[in-house]
């Protein structure tokens, strides 16, 4: 191949991810207002009514008490935004979420259970570094075993295994429900502040197991960026252009096991946070590479999450319960984009 | 080159593939004619490994398709299915600059971004560069996926109906460019057609498949013929000189 024309102007043609001057100025600057955003809203969650004035000890002594609410924070923003990107990617399908695949359909059965067996004690329980760990075991293990003998038979196939995966989730639904309709209405009351997705669930001692797991599994999807952007052009383009198509699915679906049973396990069900992070970071970072996706989706879950938590404490005064209004806003900010852009 | 040795596949008791013998030439067009459920683009993906085989053995350029790791022979043979939806929104360059993962494991150089120009500018696709594929008309969007294989720089393209949903206009262009890319570029382009006399006027050698096994190979004036075209394809064909040559009429 030789076309010695074309050396000349050649300069300026790039087939980089973030192509013209007026692409890559839009994400900087979109990320630049993400991440001011979020220091405002942590900032914020620190001192905003805090009733020591500002700078002396108990005033720092309180925004420490409120420092681990935002490290939770962080961490579900992460998992979360990071396991939604991933999942969408190796399964070639923007309208699903890794939460469809039974993890929250677990978390449930798990807690409706353990209050339904032992009654109100269930509720404590369950609460633990040890029963952390079981839970998020429990769910990596079932996930695993889903994929593994889904995605490695004949019939490999990825829309038989999300089928199969939300098939599962329902009938775990419908048994958690048939537990919730025999509890004692206090009972029952107890349970429900355990299935709202709630920042107070998370307890500091969960977190150096927690955090390390986070960092290996959303580690791995992030550095693998450049694969990323190559599965999600599907399996046939994807073995084309040399990767082990089968292989790289699995290892990420394993990951992504891990960051979702991580987040579930620590704040409960959020079911629509993952998905509206990743669509709107799709609609802001406007490129297919990974590498920019990653952080956009991170930085907004967490503007998201702290937004919400923000507005839930301080107006509304019904803090923790971050699930509703995120759902809320957050439905009708994505209605808007979609709208507004018309695609997905 | 590409060599079967008796390849064969099996999906039930009564659909097979095979076996299959065949040696492709290297260089030019071999078209891949036949009627419906013949087997053309499930050897096409045999050849280009996106199936595996139950049986028998397939050889590129030398090497064993089976056994070669799938990222070397991403340098040696490419393939590109008919039906490609990308859920990422991509450019035309970014899609063909996809086309050198194999080399650039994602790392862009200037060289493969010079190389990625050529692919474009060789398709006409230069104005287009910046578009994204949602915005392109459908022979535009086939243009710039072959680009994108042909940007990978390998031997051998396996190409599963290029023409498939291209208006007139837009097949002969499509097949002018295969043609250029075979003579210009020195690769050896395999490619499932469905109209004969595509095949019959730029193929450089027709493989005629029937029923999962090869029925004739040889060059088009040995392939266009009354007898053998209404045995391969069942219906009554008749071979007529035409303006550039020989011309299936079967309407």
């Amino acid at each position: 191949m030789t076309h010695p024309a074309l050396g000349t102007h050649h300069a300026g043609r790039s087939a980089g991810p973030l192509p013209t001057k007026q692409v890559r100025k839009r994400y900087w600057i979109t990320l630049s207002i993400m991440i001011g955003l979020a220091l405002f809203f942590a900032a914020g969650l620190l001192a905003w009514d805090n009733p020591m004035p500002v700078g002396s000890d108990g005033f720092w002594i309180i925004a420490k008490l409120r420092a681990s609410n935002i490290l939770t924070m962080v961490i579900v923003a992460a998992c979360q935004a990071i396991a939604t990107v991933a999942f969408q990617t190796v399964t070639n399908n923007r309208i699903i979420t890794p939460s469809i695949m039974g993890f929250e359909a677990l978390y449930r059965v798990v807690q409706t259970g353990a209050v339904f067996v032992l009654g109100v004690a269930g509720v404590t329980f369950f609460t633990g570094v040890s029963q952390f760990v079981l839970q998020v075991a429990i769910m990596v293990g079932l996930s695993v075993a889903l994929y593994g003998w889904l995605l490695s038979g004949k019939l490999g196939n990825i829309q038989i295994m999300l089928l199969v995966g939300i098939i599962i989730g329902t009938g775990l639904g419908s048994i958690s429900t048939f537990m919730q309709r025999l509890l004692t209405p206090s009972e029952f009351d107890v349970l429900t502040a355990r299935l709202f997705g709630s920042m107070a669930n998370a307890d500091m001692s969960y977190m150096p197991v927690a955090i390390p797991l986070v960092l290996i599994a959303g580690g791995y999807l992030v550095l693998s960026s450049k694969k990323m952007n190559i599965l999600a052009l599907g399996k046939e383009t994807t073995i084309n252009l040399g990767i082990n198509h089968r292989r790289e699915v699995m290892k990420s679906l394993f990951f992504i096991s891990i960051l979702m049973a991580v987040t579930t396990a620590l704040v409960g069900p959020l079911t629509f946070l993952g998905f509206l992070v990743a669509t709107l970071a799709y609609q802001l970072a406007d490129t297919y590479d990974h590498r920019f996706i990653y952080p956009m989706s991170f930085l907004i879950g967490f503007v998201v999450l702290a937004g919400a938590y923000f507005i839930m404490k301080n107006v509304f005064y019904a803090e923790g319960v971050v699930g509703i209004i995120i759902e809320a806003v957050g439905g009708i900010t994505f209605l808007i984009f979609i709208l507004r852009k018309g695609r997905l | 080159m590409i060599t079967l040795n008796s390849v064969s596949k099996k999906y039930s008791s009564t659909v097979s593939i095979g076996p299959v013998s065949l040696e492709i030439p290297t260089g030019g067009i071999t078209a891949l004619v036949g009627p419906n459920g013949a087997g053309k683009s499930t050897m096409l993906t045999m050849v280009g490994r996106l199936l595996g085989i139950d049986q028998g053995s397939i050889e590129v350029s030398g090497y064993d398709v089976s056994k070669t790791s799938s990222k070397d022979l991403a340098k040696i043979v490419s393939i590109l299915r008919q039906e490609n939806h990308f859920v990422t929104r991509l450019t035309v360059r970014q899609l063909v600059g996809f086309g050198r993962y194999p080399h650039s494991k994602g790392r862009l150089t200037q060289a493969d971004e010079e190389i990625i120009s050529r692919s474009i500018d060789f398709l006409d696709l230069g104005e287009l560069e910046g578009r994204y594929l949602d915005e392109l008309s459908g022979g535009q969007r086939q243009r710039a996926y072959v680009a994108m294989v042909l940007a990978q720089d390998t031997d051998t393209v396996l190409l599963d109906e290029p023409l498939n949903n291209l208006d007139m206009k837009h097949s002969v262009v499509m097949m002018q460019h295969l043609q250029r890319a075979a003579r210009e570029l020195n690769r050896t382009i395999v490619i499932v057609l469905h109209d004969i006399n595509f095949a019959g006027h730029y193929a450089d050698y027709i493989c005629a498949m029937k029923q999962g096994k090869v029925v004739h190979f040889g060059t088009p004036t040995q392939i266009m013929q009354d007898e053998i075209l209404s045995e391969v394809f069942e219906t009554p064909v008749n071979v007529v000189p035409g303006p550039n040559g020989p011309l299936a009429v079967y309407y």
